[in-house]
């Protein structure tokens, strides 16, 4: 018998290629690289944009001079020099997109490729699709059916262009670009991303979803989603990512707002799948997001659901004002590290209703050398009487080069609210290979078997139409690791 | 011969457990194999099932005409070995249903046949479960997650069922069972047995040996057997003890 077989599978961990990583050969629309307030009029004027969203630029480029990137998070990021960074580029095509054969064929070919259709008619299931790809969305599917509805679910510069007052009356509003480091960069130069409107009493009939890709070299991709449920609306939106295999890391800061206001309710679901890395941990994307919901009226729901299997390094932490009587804020999250992969993941409830109540369960699962952490806070103000918290940490390591964390804050400002919090490390025992192994189940499907078990509470959060893809990529991720 | 072993000598952690075990089993018999605690009974299991960390150092294991030294357990297992455990392992979150229709699955793969279809498991799930009188919210529950020693042991049992196989090894599968929850576990196991298939009941008790009758019993006794007879000496084992038989081994 080989002395141990265990630290060579740890060896072979993700020996399987990224699926996505190859790349598009299209024609593309580059802008020179570095930051600058020409840039960003650059940047502006290609988006053909009104005055004001420039001066929100200006203001935000203007308040990040002013900034030093975090470091108070458990990663180590190497320098990035943000003047060798494209900030704008997008494939070149035709403007005004009446049907999809106007798209330029080696588009939708990409996306054929993704697995997301644009084409309405061979969909089988209701989701309607906004593809991006770098700095702008491709096409929005569904448009007519959403718009009998009321429904705006369009891609960001075309919402700044036709409802201008809707994304002024939102835009900034949860995540101001003073927030924090990368969101001020983000304001300053976001290029494109969705937005979605439900009115008020409508309930969303489709799953709402954007699929972001990174194509071209040397880019940065900056989105911005928008998603705002106005009184009593209700709605699902997905979101999903990829980007080609390339040496040089590349930078991904997004922002996505949501906006819940009365008796409205908005499910927002990810499935994160950049680039991360080879083995050895050269490149791979460095997902630096800020990603934030308020329940503003009272009533209000947001959930969060993220399967963070990709990146280089996470720095992100989906967030929830409970700003109404009675709101409700949910946190799903499985984040799997492998190799050389770090995260810092996790989330902020900010209890400021009374009677409100959050719920975190996140599931972090690390292999090979990578560090993964989950950070959060629950925070109760004052005056939110009876407020609920449970949280749910749990960590599983497979190997012993690998490493798991866990910083829960904790500030609770009355006696009236009820906060609760459990946290456990622990490894895929050998109990349980060996039982699934004399079972007949090789090692490899036993960790995906134990994993996916691992993370169910959260897998089973997800919409029908991502609950597969995530079963099947973590067991990809994870394919080679045994603890 | 299904299993044939030969002068099997294991070590764990460099100390040896296993001094030289033989033994051999046809199809359609039942073998039992007694012995005090610490005398290697389980280390053999594992050394058949092919557990790692169980270092065989000397012998051959021949089962089905081969020597299955060196292969891994999930090959031992589709290839028809298992293994009832002493301690059957918890699964969080992973459902019984989806731990038999992998193995059963995996089992058809290494077969070269396709999977099973979900209609036909389905079936094969409710008529194995009968035999073991579990209820059929079993197949929602996740893999011996909150069972009790008794369902426990019934679900190690259903499990044979499922796959199969040609060779079982009951370790200690009496052990912390009540006298309904044996005589469910032996009549599933006496409905399981035909004439191509073999058992081999690891039990420290005459107890078990009252539901399942054995064709051989075998004492062992640091890390060998030491005295192999017909079902009565069980009994005689009961009646003289364990310091009987260490005295057997001088």
């Amino acid at each position: 018998m080989d002395s141990n077989p265990k630290e060579n599978i740890i060896e072979e961990v993700t020996n399987k290629d990224y699926e996505f990583g190859f790349v598009t050969d299209i024609e593309t629309d580059f802008i020179p690289k570095g930051l600058n307030e020409d840039i960003i009029r650059l940047i502006s004027k290609k988006k053909e944009e009104p005055e004001w969203l420039l001066e929100f630029r200006l203001k935000a480029f203007r308040h990040w001079l002013t900034l030093k990137m975090p470091t108070w998070a458990h990663l180590t990021i190497p320098p990035i020099d943000f003047q060798d960074i494209i900030y704008y580029a997008a494939p070149k095509q035709r403007k005004e997109k009446k049907s999809l054969d106007e798209v330029d064929p080696e588009l939708l070919a990409t996306f054929d490729k993704l697995g997301i259709s644009l084409d309405e008619q061979k969909k089988l299931s209701g989701v309607a699709v906004d593809a991006v790809m770098d700095s702008t969305s491709v096409k929005t599917t569904f448009q007519e059916t959403l718009s009998k509805h009321g429904i705006i679910f369009m891609s960001f510069s075309e919402a700044v262009k036709q409802h201008p007052d809707l994304v002024k009356k939102y835009l900034g509003k949860v995540v101001p670009y003073t927030d924090n480091f990368f969101a001020a960069l983000n304001s300053a130069v976001f290029s494109d991303g969705s937005f979605c409107y439900v009115p008020k009493g409508v309930r969303c009939p489709i799953e709402l979803s954007t699929y972001f890709r990174i194509n071209a070299a040397n880019t940065g991709q900056f989105e911005r989603t928008l998603i705002v449920a106005d009184e009593g609306a209700y709605v699902s939106y997905m979101e999903g990512c990829t980007a080609p295999q390339r040496d040089e890391n590349q930078l991904h800061a997004a922002i996505v707002e949501i906006i819940s206001e009365r008796d409205a309710e908005v499910k927002y679901s990810t499935v994160q799948n950049w680039y991360p890395g080879d083995k050895d941990g050269k490149g791979g994307i460095y997902n630096f997001v800020t990603k934030r919901g308020i329940c503003r009226g009272d009533n209000a729901k947001i959930s969060w659901t993220q399967v963070e299997t990709g990146s280089a390094i996470t720095w992100k932490y989906p967030s929830c004002i409970l700003k109404g009587d009675n709101t409700v804020a949910e946190f799903y999250s499985v984040a799997v590290t492998n190799n050389y992969q770090q995260a810092d993941t996790g989330t902020k409830m900010i209890h400021i209703g009374k009677n409100s109540r959050s719920t975190i369960i996140s599931k972090g699962i690390s292999a090979g050398h990578s560090q993964n952490g989950y950070r959060g806070l629950v925070k109760v103000v004052p005056e939110a009487a009876n407020c609920r918290n449970f949280s749910q940490c749990d960590s599983l390591l497979l190997g012993d080069q690998c490493g798991a964390h866990t910083w829960p804050y904790v500030e609770c400002g009355n006696d009236s609210s009820i906060l609760e919090h459990e946290a456990t490390t622990s490894k895929i025992s050998e109990d349980q290979l060996f039982y699934c192994n004399q079972r007949g189940i090789p090692t490899e499907k036993a960790i995906g078997l134990i994993v996916n078990g691992y993370a169910k509470d959260v897998l089973n959060k997800l919409p029908m139409e991502f609950a597969v893809e995530a079963q099947k990529l973590l067991s990809i991720t994870l394919e080679g690791s045994v603890g | 011969m299904l299993l044939n072993i030969k002068n099997l000598h294991v070590s764990i952690g460099g100390k040896e457990i296993l001094k030289g075990f033989n033994l051999g089993v046809n199809e359609g018999e039942i073998h039992a194999i007694m012995g005090p605690n610490g005398t290697g009974k389980s280390t053999w299991a594992a050394a058949v099932t092919g557990r790692e960390g169980y270092d065989i150092t000397e012998g051959e294991i021949w089962y089905k005409g081969q020597n299955i030294v060196g292969m891994p357990p999930e090959e031992r297992a589709n290839l028809g070995i298992f293994l009832s455990f002493q301690y059957p392992v918890e699964i969080p979150g992973v459902s019984m249903q989806n731990f038999m229709r992998t193995a059963v699955n995996a089992k058809r793969e290494y077969q070269g046949l396709p999977p099973m279809s979900m209609i036909d498991f389905t079936k094969m799930m409710k008529q194995k479960q009968a035999m073991v009188e579990i209820t059929e919210k079993l197949q929602n529950r996740y893999v011996n997650v909150g069972f009790s020693g008794g369902e426990k042991k019934k679900n190690e049992i259903f499990q044979m069922a499922m796959l199969e196989p040609e060779l079982s090894i009951l370790d200690e599968t009496d052990s912390g069972l009540d006298i309904d929850a044996l005589r469910i576990v032996a009549n599933g196991v006496n409905q399981l047995h035909n004439e191509h298939n073999a058992f081999v009941v690891i039990t420290h008790y005459q107890r078990l040996l009252d539901y399942i009758v054995p064709d051989f019993v075998h004492v062992m006794y640091d890390g060998r057997i030491v005295k192999s007879g017909d079902k009565k000496l069980a009994l005689e084992l009961e009646e003289k003890g364990y310091e009987w038989v260490k005295e057997l081994k001088l």
